[in-house]
């Protein structure tokens, strides 16, 4: 019972944070900019301000543009449920894997992509175009990273990839592990729309690809589409967290071990956004074509993760 | 006993019955009898194949028909597994070949089609129940010239007749290596059983020179990478429901041969064999899509799809069949059982995709994808019939197709257990090009299903069309419940295709330990998962998320207005994004497997050039197999050809030549062998 609760909390906290944790990121850009920046509570106010405008929907799209916010947002919150934020053994484990995990993001992907198509908008088409390109590209990195992870755990169960790197801390440090999160990280500023593969900032229309994509959205389904957005870079950081540096997610569910567990949640994902932060103001966005370099090196590190993985089994 | 031979007996009866009703009767009536028909024949092969998996039968049935004939048929798990393959594409194609028959009424032969339909449902279900080599191939012979009169259907078509001598070409060069393999299995007597072939001691060479042909002859119909040439050819140039059979069933036939076999007849083999098929199954799965992305005919990137998830499965039973030989027979079954999974998904999917393009293809008289559009608004049962293959085809949870690819997944990782690490290593490279693939047929089908149905109508046809007739829908969404059915109830299914591989007394005995809840639970508790709880989910929080909103007062206006244009009033089809557009990025990335050519001519003003009168582009993609393996190889047939062409002169007294000089080499020939 406990553990339902839990989970049920965990996907609460998931919500409640990632507004915070976008806004966070923005606030370390401007100081590390030499600017003051919004709050760090901005991205708040602005969901609660889209959430109170009324939608603008074009004549051209379908049921689908107005459907696909919802999509998008639940497979998201599933996915909430289904990772280990604060605790393992989480009571959903047996319902989804790591690759279950990896496809149902897909799934938001991939309506969201044609809801960029559907009001007929060349900007929606190519935001699409380049959601998918990137998406795929990155599927070969994101399921090497899996294969290297399971090799070590003997599962693709999260809760068991969590267990054992907890019982054998050593194996955090292994060469495998660390070349899998490298391979990851990259993934997951591709899968999450940061530089250097995409620009959260921008509205140019020529250079961005989640962006141009969701272009025709307001009001409500734009808050949920951002809402959810920002749901996944912290599904994808606490991912980053918990499976390869897993100290501080509870294991025995007492109010002491899952007040340890927030807190060490919320070091790891200021430390992350710091990392993320930093990185964005040194780096500049590539040109789109040399983003599939990009991913292709996340590739060759996820791929010398497995080999390393096998050889010193 | 009763009830299975009536089963059989309907199955023989109605096809036949069938075929002669079209040859006899014309119009709506007999479009209906060979709708019906078929549907019947279709409909006893599925529930004589679920009462066999169910334990309702005997492990095997064995009947004798005509015994001088020398036929003989026998049912065990694979031949119930592919029964239901069978029946469950053929229902649904029969159902909608009679509406979708009916714009050939007058214009076409509908004689032929609605005969060749019946005879190829016949002889795939003979075939499947094959009990020696003479039925087996027979009933393959059979099952390739009715597909060849069918894909000739619309023959005035351009691109018709090419493509099919391509077909008639490829079947018959692995009908050839087929038969020789039979030969060598048999011993020379096709009328061998099965079962005294399995028991038949071989020498390695024979078995391996055996395996070898079986892996050609059963690739050319199944269509896997290099040899797949024919089929983005002849897939889109049939009737649409025949390209749902070609592609759903026909090219599994290649899959049903292969195992029948390989793990059936030969029982397994060196970890070569598997890799070999692995290889191919990587090659074209990854190749497959490719070619995929770049194509705009919506029915030849069905076809492209169809080589890229014959690859998928042919990764599954190539990863089944190197663990079977290392002696790793749980991982062996989870491979298969992941291909065969993959096998009834596939047919489910793309059976329903091709029947969605067929009634696009009925409504707008196109099959370019960039005259399409906004079709979601004009035929929307059609849009959601297709959008559930296009999730599916995606391996999107917690449809079928991601089930079968979690199944391949799980017994690839599986691979780290082969205890040659230089060997084990292919298995997370075959994982990356999975994925891989799989990304890119997301990205395909987001513009297959955004570009065809999406936005607004790029032509006029498409802005006219109209939602198919009710016995076309009937056949589109019994396709889509069991792309739904076969993605929620995993456990159930697996639990079937296990049932169909233990009948194979010589495939390692099917210790199949997934767990029967409802999380689909691997053998050793590599991953788990399940589909039903996670589709649960999904549905509630799809319910919540609206609630939410309207518990929190959210603003529930809605406005319709223009898309935004820049500030430009007023949008055109012209401004849409193109299929060739969507597909640019990923044609820059793997440009270098593409090679594209490109074409660019600009015509300048005559008295200045600094006035562009036209600019024309043009720009072509053909795969290089074609250029590096096919081109010479037709250049050197046709020369053959021509060379040949001279022996037969028109003059009797050369004949005659030949024949006393045939015989002599024959009797010295029988002379020496003894």
């Amino acid at each position: 019972m406990i553990g339902y609760v839990l989970v049920v909390a965990q996907a609460a906290l998931a919500l409640l944070l990632a507004p915070g944790l976008v806004g966070l990121i923005r606030w370390m850009k401007a100081r590390l900019q030499n600017r003051r920046g919004a709050p760090v509570l901005q991205p708040y106010w602005e969901l609660g301000k889209l959430f109170r405008k009324e939608v603008v929907v074009s004549n051209n799209a379908s049921w689908l543009f107005r459907a696909t916010p919802f999509i998008v947002f639940a497979s998201v919150v599933a996915v909430t449920f289904l990772v280990p934020i604060l605790a393992v053994p989480l009571p959903f484990d047996g319902v989804g894997d790591l690759l279950v995990v990896v496809y149902l993001l897909l799934l938001g992907t991939f309506f969201l992509s044609l809801a960029g198509l559907d009001p007929g908008s060349p900007f929606g088409g190519m935001g699409a175009s380049r959601e998918m390109t990137v998406a795929a590209l990155a599927e070969p990195t994101v399921a090497l990273a899996i294969f290297a992870l399971a090799l070590s755990a003997g599962s693709t169960n999260l809760g068991q990839i969590v267990a054992r790197t907890m019982a054998d801390p050593g194996a955090a440090l292994s060469p495998g592990h660390l070349l899998a999160f490298g391979a990851l990280f990259i993934v997951t500023l591709a899968e999450t729309g940061r530089l250097p593969i995409d620009n959260p900032a921008t509205h140019l229309e020529l250079t961005m690809i989640h962006e141009a994509m969701v272009l025709e959205y307001s009001g409500r389904y734009l808050a949920l589409i951002e809402w959810a957005a920002a749901v996944k870079l912290l599904i994808f950081f606490s991912l980053l967290g918990n499976l390869f540096v897993p100290w501080g997610v509870s294991v025995t569910m007492t109010p002491s071990t899952l007040a340890i567990a927030v807190a060490s949640l919320l070091a790891k994902l200021v430390v992350l956004a710091g990392v993320v932060a930093v990185l964005e103001t040194r780096i500049a966005k590539l040109r789109l074509f040399r983003v599939p370099e990009l991913l292709s090196a996340s590739f060759v590190l996820a791929l010398l993760a497995v080999t390393s993985s096998f050889l010193l089994r | 006993m009763a009830s299975e031979h009536l089963l059989l007996v309907m199955i023989l009866a109605a096809y036949p019955i069938g075929a002669l009703a079209a040859l006899g009767i014309r119009g709506a009536p007999g479009r209906g009898l060979v709708a019906g028909c078929a549907l019947v024949g279709a409909l006893a092969g599925l529930v004589l194949g679920a009462v066999r998996l169910g334990g309702g039968l005997a492990p095997t049935f064995t009947a004798s028909f005509l015994p001088l004939t020398g036929i003989a048929l026998r049912i065990d798990g694979l031949s119930a597994f592919f029964l239901i393959v069978i029946g469950v594409v053929g229902a649904a194609s029969a159902v909608y070949g009679f509406g979708y028959s009916a714009a050939y009424e007058g214009r076409y032969s509908l004689r032929m089609l609605g005969a060749m339909l019946n005879v190829l449902l016949l002889s795939m279900s003979v075939q499947v129940m094959a009990d020696n080599a003479l039925t087996f191939l027979m009933a393959w012979e059979a099952m390739s010239l009715s597909v060849y009169v069918m894909v000739l259907t619309e023959h005035d078509q351009p691109g018709t007749i090419r493509a099919a001598h391509w077909y008639i070409a490829f079947t018959h060069a692995g009908f050839a290596a087929l038969v020789a393999m039979f030969l060598l299995l048999s011993a020379g007597d096709l009328t061998t059983s099965f079962a005294a072939m399995r028991s038949a001691p071989l020498a390695h060479g024979v078995r391996n020179a055996a395996f070898l042909l079986a892996l050609f002859g059963f690739g050319t119909k199944a269509g896997v990478v290099p040899l797949h040439v024919w089929l983005p050819m002849a897939h889109p140039v049939a009737p649409s429901h025949v390209s749902a059979l070609m592609s759903g069933v026909v090219i599994k036939m290649g899959v049903y041969g292969l195992l029948r076999v390989t793990i059936d007849l030969l029982a397994g083999g060196p970890a070569w064999w598997g890799g070999l098929v692995l290889g191919l199954g990587t090659v074209s799965a990854l190749l497959g899509v490719l070619y995929a992305l770049m194509e705009h005919d919506l029915k030849r990137l069905l076809a492209f799809h169809s080589v890229e998830n014959i690859g998928i499965i042919f990764i599954g039973i190539g990863a089944g069949l190197m663990f079977q030989s290392y002696g790793l027979t749980t991982l062996a079954t989870l491979g298969i059982i992941g291909g065969l999974y993959h096998t009834i998904n596939h047919a489910c999917f793309k059976g329903l995709l091709f029947l969605g393009a067929g009634s696009v293809l009925h409504a707008t008289g196109t099959r370019n994808m960039e005259e399409m559009g906004g079709l979601i608004k004009r035929m929307p049962r059609t849009a959601l019939f297709f959008l559930v293959g296009a999730c599916a085809i995606s391996a999107l949870p917690p449809l079928n197709g991601f089930v079968s690819e979690w199944l391949v997944f799980q017994a690839l990782l599986g691979g780290s257990a082969i205890p040659q690490p230089e060997v084990a290593v292919i298995m997370p490279i075959a994982v990356a090009m999975l994925a891989l693939t799989s990304g890119l047929a997301a990205a395909c089908f987001v513009k297959a299903f955004g570009i065809t149905f999406l936005a607004i109508p790029r032509s006029p046809e498409a802005e006219h069309a109209h939602e198919a007739p009710l016995s076309m829908q009937a056949g589109m969404v019994s396709l889509a419940l069991m792309c739904a059915a076969l993605g929620l109830a995993p456990s159930a299914v697996v639990r079937v295709i296990g049932a169909a591989l233990s009948g194979l007394e010589r495939f390692a005995p099917a210790e199949v330990g997934f767990t029967l809840g409802l999380p689909l639970r691997v053998p050793g508790a590599v991953g788990e998962m399940s589909p039903p709880l996670l589709a649960l989910g999904l549905v509630l929080l799809l319910g919540l998320v609206p609630l939410g909103f309207w518990l929190a007062g959210a603003d529930r206006r809605l406005r319709f207005g223009d898309t935004w244009g820049c500030g430009r009033i007023g949008q055109t089809p012209r401004m849409e994004y193109t299929a060739t557009a969507f597909a640019e990025p990923l044609r820059r990335v793997f440009a270098e497997l593409y090679r594209p050519s490109r074409d660019l001519s600009i015509d300048f003003h005559p008295e200045s050039k600094y006035f562009v009168q036209s600019i024309e582009y043009r720009s072509e993609i053909r795969p290089w197999f074609e250029r590096v393996l096919y081109d010479p190889l037709v250049h050197v047939l046709g020369t053959a050809a021509t060379w040949v062409r001279r022996l037969q002169g028109g003059s009797v007294h050369l004949y005659l030549v030949y024949m006393t000089v045939a015989l002599m080499v024959l009797l010295t020939v029988a002379r020496w062998g003894r």
